[in-house]
């Protein structure tokens, strides 16, 4: 973003401002995350960043609230924390079965009524939370499921379809079909040419459809709340009610670790956009 | 085809023209079977509920089925007069059942929704009634409380006769029928709901807006760096994008309490006298502060993928045609964009317009939205016909959105990532 030599003064200090405006949104963006750290280190009970902390003072940093979420007497974060994978797990694999085949439909040009069975497969990631949450409790409630661990588990299947739908169809608009008609012609079975063809090629795309369905499951709380009995409870209802009645260190550390988790579901999604633009052929 | 020799056949005999269109038909089967089990999914626990409340909307037959000789009697009452003897007969002999069952705070609670002052008159009924001798019912429970003698209180019960009815779509628009059946608004004091769905479009519209006018220069500014400075900013965008929501409502929580990181700094650099600290939280501040930058990045994701695609040869065209920098981006960069300002405004507005977690925690009183109040009906008032009412009025505005949203930008166009 060097300026020629050129340039006018007055769109030299333009240019200075507006890098200086991208600055700010990048700093609004990213510090309220990294406020976290340091407070969840502190060795006081509040919230706030103490002297001690200011000047550096070792004293005034301890791991006392990461002790206490792992070994604090009566925490919820175990079970919540085991509630959480093993939802966000299913609900996952669940999601990537169900979106994969139907995105491999939809990808067909045959696919009849395309647009409409797009939209409404789209859906639940449009639809407000709240609504989504009031309706399905409405039928878990009927169907004997509400506070179990299955009701949870199909509520956010229907929440990570989507994502899987999205990114599958995105990796299958640039798929070479011939492929799979060589594969058939060679005498593959169209169960063996997905497994051995297909999937191969559009496998980051499933993945980070997978991707999000999980941190989709993993951070839902609103329909959760609606569900969930005592023994459901979420990392995402636990924060919640943490919020809720009063704001401990403790939360702060979990904050953290859901950060580091974050960041490395983050990388991880970067790199399987690029190796997907390698697969695909798109070179910037 | 005018005879059968001109027609081509395949090497089964059979005309070429049927045998591509039983391939064709196969073939969409063939894509349609692929996509139905997700679809028969989605239709049996997503959409179904969501049209399940619909029906609980304007299902009313608690009352209907609470007090039916009641009602049976009312049927040729004019409602002028006090009703005789045989409702008042009919509707003791419903009470008592009632009573047997405990359903009668079900009612009362029913009752005073459409009229205030059930509550206790009908407490007062379930204690006196046990005395009532046989006869003359009229007169014994007039006795009880002077309002059973008011014939508003007959025709209030009169009212709920129904089976179905649509109050709770007025009672969302402050609206409600009164005794003489006609559809009016409710007393200026009690108007909540009105401005609570006003109070939800501003903050919506003002939150897309702000993302807006924020995430425009970033947007261009990774659109133009060269790849390898882009990629490592383009982290400040997805971190938070990755990160768990309630973690990011947590950091602003932190930081916009009194004693938070925010009034401290405040104070520190003098702007702000110590014994003033400035109230960001637990209002509309609160809620506009921390869901632009939540949602921000919806908005600058779309937006940069379109700048993306703009070649930067047109902006040299432009300057080298006159243009000066301004004139070139107004008229030639700007209505570039307009694809990708579309696209992340609609989606930013219609992420914000049903908000429920943010508000809650940082929103207070102030700055709660209309999803708030859905949760609250659910939760304490237990009122779930009209948390239905309020959620299908939300929805169908959304839908009008994602409408628009899918006509102007095509859903197959949401970019991840």
């Amino acid at each position: 973003m060097a300026l020629p030599k050129y340039t006018e003064p007055h769109y030299r200090v333009w240019h200075y401002f507006y890098l200086f405006i991208c600055g700010c949104v990048f700093f609004f963006l990213i510090a309220p995350l990294f406020v976290i750290f340091p407070l969840s280190f502190n060795a006081e009970e509040f919230l706030v960043i103490t002297d001690g902390m200011k000047r550096l003072d070792p004293d005034a940093f301890s791991l006392r609230w990461y002790k206490d979420m792992v070994y604090g007497t009566k925490n919820p974060w175990g079970l919540a924390a085991k509630n959480s994978f093993f939802i966000a797990i299913f609900a996952t694999i669940g999601a990537v079965i169900l979106g994969t085949v139907a995105a491999l439909g939809l990808s067909s040009r045959y696919m009849p009524y395309k647009g409409i069975i797009m939209a409404t497969l789209i859906s639940p990631m449009i639809v407000p939370l709240i609504i989504s949450g009031v309706a399905i409790f409405f039928f878990m409630a009927k169907a004997g499921l509400a506070a179990t661990h299955t009701g949870i588990v199909l509520a956010h299947i229907i929440l990570g379809t989507p994502f899987v739908v999205i990114t599958v169809t995105a990796t299958l608009s640039g798929f070479d079909h011939s492929v799979t008609r060589a594969a058939a012609s060679l005498g593959s079975n169209p169960v063996n040419t997905f497994m051995k063809i297909t999937l191969p090629l559009i496998l980051p795309g499933v993945i980070s459809g997978a991707l999000f369905a999980f941190v989709t499951s993993f951070d839902e709380v609103v329909i959760v709340l609606f569900l969930a009995g005592l023994d459901n409870t979420t990392i995402p209802i636990q924060m919640w009610t943490g919020l809720r009645e009063q704001l401990s260190p403790t939360i702060l550390s979990v904050a953290t670790c859901l950060i580091l988790l974050s960041t490395l579901v983050l990388i991880a999604a970067e790199l399987l956009r690029r190796r997907s633009e390698r697969i695909r052929g798109i070179n910037r | 085809m005018s005879s059968e020799t001109q027609q081509i056949l395949t090497t089964d005999g059979i005309p070429l023209e049927v045998s591509l269109k039983k391939v064709e038909r196969r073939n969409k089967l063939k894509a349609f079977l692929l996509v139905a089990p997700l679809l028969l999914f989605l239709l049996i626990v997503y959409i179904s509920p969501i049209v399940g409340m619909l029906f609980n909307s304007v299902d009313d037959r608690m009352v209907t089925n609470a007090l039916p000789k009641t009602f049976k009697a009312m049927e040729d009452w004019d409602g002028k007069e006090l009703p005789s003897e045989k409702v008042f007969e009919a509707f003791y002999f419903d009470f008592q059942k009632l009573i047997e069952e405990e359903r009668e705070g079900k009612l009362s609670t029913q009752l005073n929704y459409t009229k205030n002052g059930f509550k206790s008159i009908i407490k007062k009924l379930r204690r006196k009634s046990k005395s009532f001798e046989e006869g003359n019912y009229k007169e014994q429970i007039m006795a009880v409380h002077e309002r059973w003698g008011d014939v508003e209180y007959w025709r209030a019960i009169q009212r709920r006769a129904p089976a179905y009815s649509y109050s709770k779509y007025l009672k969302g628009v402050d609206m409600y029928q009164n005794e003489d059946g006609k559809i009016v608004q409710v007393e200026e004091d009690r108007r909540i709901y009105k401005k609570l769905w006003v109070r939800t479009l501003k903050i919506a519209f003002y939150v897309t807006l702000f993302c807006f006018l924020m995430a425009y220069p970033i947007a261009h500014l990774l659109a133009t760096l060269p790849m390898k400075y882009s990629n490592l900013l383009m982290i400040c965008v997805l971190l938070p994008f990755w990160t768990s929501l309630l973690v990011r409502t947590a950091s602003w929580m932190i930081l916009l309490q009194q004693q938070g990181v925010v009034n401290d700094f405040l104070v520190w650099i003098g702007l702000v006298a110590d014994d003033k600290r400035l109230v960001m939280m637990y209002n509309e501040t609160g809620t506009y502060i921390a869901m632009t930058q939540i949602l921000l990045p919806f908005m600058v994701l779309p937006l940069y993928s379109v700048m993306k695609t703009i070649s930067p040869s047109l902006v040299r065209a432009g300057k080298s045609l006159g243009g000066t920098p301004f004139i070139t981006f107004w008229k030639v960069y700007f209505p570039l964009t307009i694809p990708g300002i579309g696209a992340g405004s609609l989606l930013v507005f219609i992420l914000a317009i049903g908000y429920y977690i943010t508000p809650e925690l940082v929103g207070g009183a102030s700055g709660t939205l209309i999803s708030n109040q859905i949760a609250y009906h659910m939760k304490y008032t237990l009122d779930w016909s009209f948390a239905s009412a309020m959620g299908l009025m939300l929805l169908v505005g959304v839908l009008a959105v994602y409408w628009v949203y899918n006509k102007l930008v095509g859903i197959d166009n949401i970019k991840l990532g």
